[in-house]
């Protein structure tokens, strides 16, 4: 799939499908030992990748989070090389320096998943800067938690894109968690006044409901492309699983994990249920989505350990590291 | 040939590297209207205009981190910090963002961004505006970190950094910026991590860099009154630093002394005595010594700042203890 400015809500369903059977597959292969490290899973979050991310044009650049699975996808990222880079083989789209939290992809302008809460927000305005100099017509697009608002990089990066007029989109996800602790705990302003109060104009909406997702983005996308200066998004939406994948969550109430009422595709598959799409076109979604992730995972087992010495090349683009 | 301050080369330098390459932008705290804290950048906004060349708010951490982005997308950015004390709020971007991005990315991208950083004492400004923490940077994979000592290398290696595919910090001391010198024409070039003989000389090797190579050439004409001759090296270039020059100096002299500004401890002088331990252990006639600062924040009054900076004098005193 790739980013084309607009999707159908059919679209929409298939790239939630794709991140979900996604995301479940890399809890099992974890579960499994399949996948080293730790990994921060997007399941119920898909509604505010796919609705934003292919509202986004090729051109357009992407930063995003610790929880940037979702994003990367959405974003047109191969499927296989994600899978590769995330199962640490020297296939995979970095080559296995990365992993799950640096996903990154020049090809499709996608920054890089990022290890540090709040870091992908002044990339992404450098990365807007670039396009204003280049006067390119492109737009950068960052994800970002609500636990990034009480960093002080969103401050930084909100006052200058402002000051600057950069073309740039900030998007909150505000799943109602900051890691372990809730966020009534943990940030004292309401997401969308911090950023009027840098003069940036700001929406709050239900990013459960892609459709809405997708439009509010066009919209806004559209707006700052003709020079209007930065916009803010706030996507309200559900962490179901852990911080982390092995999260025991002892620190969450079960009943708001588990909100299906709220789940993003359930939701989108309803409403095209009863608009007359044809259940085996709705059932397709997943069974595509399955066997894309299958063929996937199959050829990321068939992966190269990375060799020590290529690693210790890429340090610098020009200057040897001993050994 | 024509003689111009150290500022003035990396103003050169500056509007050079812009005239060539349209992508190379210039941004930083009052570094346009005002022409920079120390009028390095005098000048660049008239000539190159407001997109390309634009004053930041207080903002140290979204700095460094547009840099970041800027280079991902196309850009060569050159920003300056303006006391390198002030870079602790870039950290994330530097260590973080800037110097993993093309070794966890797989390659895929190139950071070709320079920070440029006053650092250093000399003119009272206290502990926070004084500091030399450039041993922070060379210690992180990923970064390159050269400090020019002339008028000339001020233009070289100014031009080397904004080259250079990867990020590259330009430590600038603020005490040489009035420093006259020749600029010579054709403009010179460097190569980021080849040192310079500064001194040729056959009894003892003082390694330093910065403005403490002019203080080690003092302290080796103080020596060479006693027929003590030093070789000065001057580093030009911290990471990476020129090993090879240091130990072929060594192989000549067979005592080393390691000068620097910053403080003394877990430095920039630890790391070259312990390479010159290990390989050249066999070149060694005496112990290596270190020349820095004492282990305490840079004071501010004239009497304790004068007293806290290596000069001519300690440097020689270190030299005669490898001799003795």
């Amino acid at each position: 799939m790739t980013a084309a400015d607009s999707a159908s809500p059919i679209d929409l369903l298939r790239t939630m499908r794709l991140i979900r059977e996604a995301e479940l597959r890399l809890a099992q292969l974890f579960a499994d030992g399949e996948v080293p490290g730790f990994i921060h899973l997007s399941v119920g979050q898909e509604g505010v990748a796919a609705g934003v991310c292919t509202a986004l044009g090729p051109a357009d650049t992407l930063a995003s989070n610790h929880r940037g699975h979702g994003h990367a996808l959405a974003k047109g990222l191969d499927l296989e090389r994600f899978f590769l880079e995330i199962m640490g083989k020297v296939e995979g789209m970095c080559k296995g320096r990365g992993g799950s939290m640096h996903v990154a992809d020049a090809a499709v302008g996608m920054l890089g998943a990022n290890g540090i809460v709040g870091a992908g927000l002044p990339i992404a305005v450098g990365s807007a800067l670039a396009h204003q100099v280049k006067r390119n017509g492109a737009v950068a697009a960052v994800f970002f938690g609500d636990g990034a608002l009480a960093e002080g990089a969103m401050h930084e990066s909100f006052n200058l894109a402002s000051i600057w007029r950069l073309p740039v989109l900030f998007v909150c996800e505000n799943n109602g968690w900051s890691e372990f602790s809730p966020t009534s705990r943990q940030l004292a302003a309401d997401p969308c006044a911090l950023a009027l109060s840098h003069r940036i104009e700001a929406r709050s909406i239900d990013g459960n409901d892609v459709l809405a997702v997708h439009d509010v983005t066009r919209t806004l996308v559209a707006e700052i492309r003709s020079g209007g200066g930065p916009r803010f998004l706030e996507c309200r939406t559900t962490r179901v699983r852990g911080h982390f994948e092995g999260d025991p969550q002892k620190y969450r109430d079960a009943a708001d994990a588990a909100r299906s009422d709220d789940d993003p595709i359930g939701r989108l598959e309803r409403r095209l249920a009863s608009e007359g799409v044809p259940a085996a076109e709705i059932k397709a979604a997943e069974r595509d989505a399955v066997a894309r992730v299958d063929a996937a995972v199959a050829r990321a087992r068939t992966g190269t350990a990375p060799a020590f010495g290529d690693a210790l090349r890429d340090v610098y683009a020009n200057t040897e590291v001993r050994p | 040939m024509s003689e111009v301050r150290f500022g003035q080369a990396i103003n050169r330098a500056l509007a050079d590297a812009m005239a060539a390459d349209d992508s190379v932008v210039v941004f930083g705290e009052d570094i346009a209207a005002p022409g920079g804290p120390f009028g390095v950048t005098r000048g660049l906004l008239d000539r190159f205009g407001p997109d390309r060349v634009r004053d930041t708010p207080i903002s140290e951490a979204a700095i460094v981190g547009a840099a970041v982005g800027a280079a991902m997308s196309g850009l060569k950015p050159v920003v300056e910090i303006m006391f390198m004390d002030f870079v602790t709020l870039s950290m994330d971007a530097l260590v973080n963002q800037a110097a993993k991005a093309r070794f966890m990315f797989g390659g895929q991208y190139a950071l070709p961004m320079v920070v440029r950083l006053p650092h250093g004492g000399g003119i009272n400004a206290g502990p926070q505006h004084s500091q030399c923490l450039e041993a922070w940077l060379a210690h992180v994979p990923g970064l390159k970190v050269v400090c020019p000592a002339t008028v000339a290398d001020a233009y070289a290696l100014t031009r080397a950094a904004i080259a250079d595919p990867d990020p590259v910090i330009v430590v600038e001391n603020k005490s040489l910026y009035a420093l006259k010198g020749e600029l010579p024409e054709p403009l010179p070039s460097a190569a980021i991590g080849k040192a310079d003989v500064a001194r040729p000389g056959r009894d003892a090797t003082i390694a330093t860099y910065g403005a403490m190579r002019a203080v080690a050439l003092d302290a080796a004409g103080l020596l060479a009154k006693d027929g003590i001759e030093a070789d000065v090296i001057d580093l030009r270039s911290l990471q990476p630093w020129d090993e090879a020059a240091v130990l072929a100096s060594l192989a000549r002299t067979h005592r080393l002394v390691i000068v620097h500004e910053a403080v003394e401890a877990f430095g920039v002088g630890a790391e070259i005595a312990a390479r010159m331990a290990d390989i050249g252990f066999d070149e060694l006639d005496g112990p290596i010594v270190r020349v820095g600062a004492p282990f305490m924040p840079v004071p501010f009054a004239k009497e304790l700042e004068a007293h806290y900076r290596p000069d001519a004098s300690r440097i020689a005193e270190a030299v005669r203890r490898t001799l003795a």
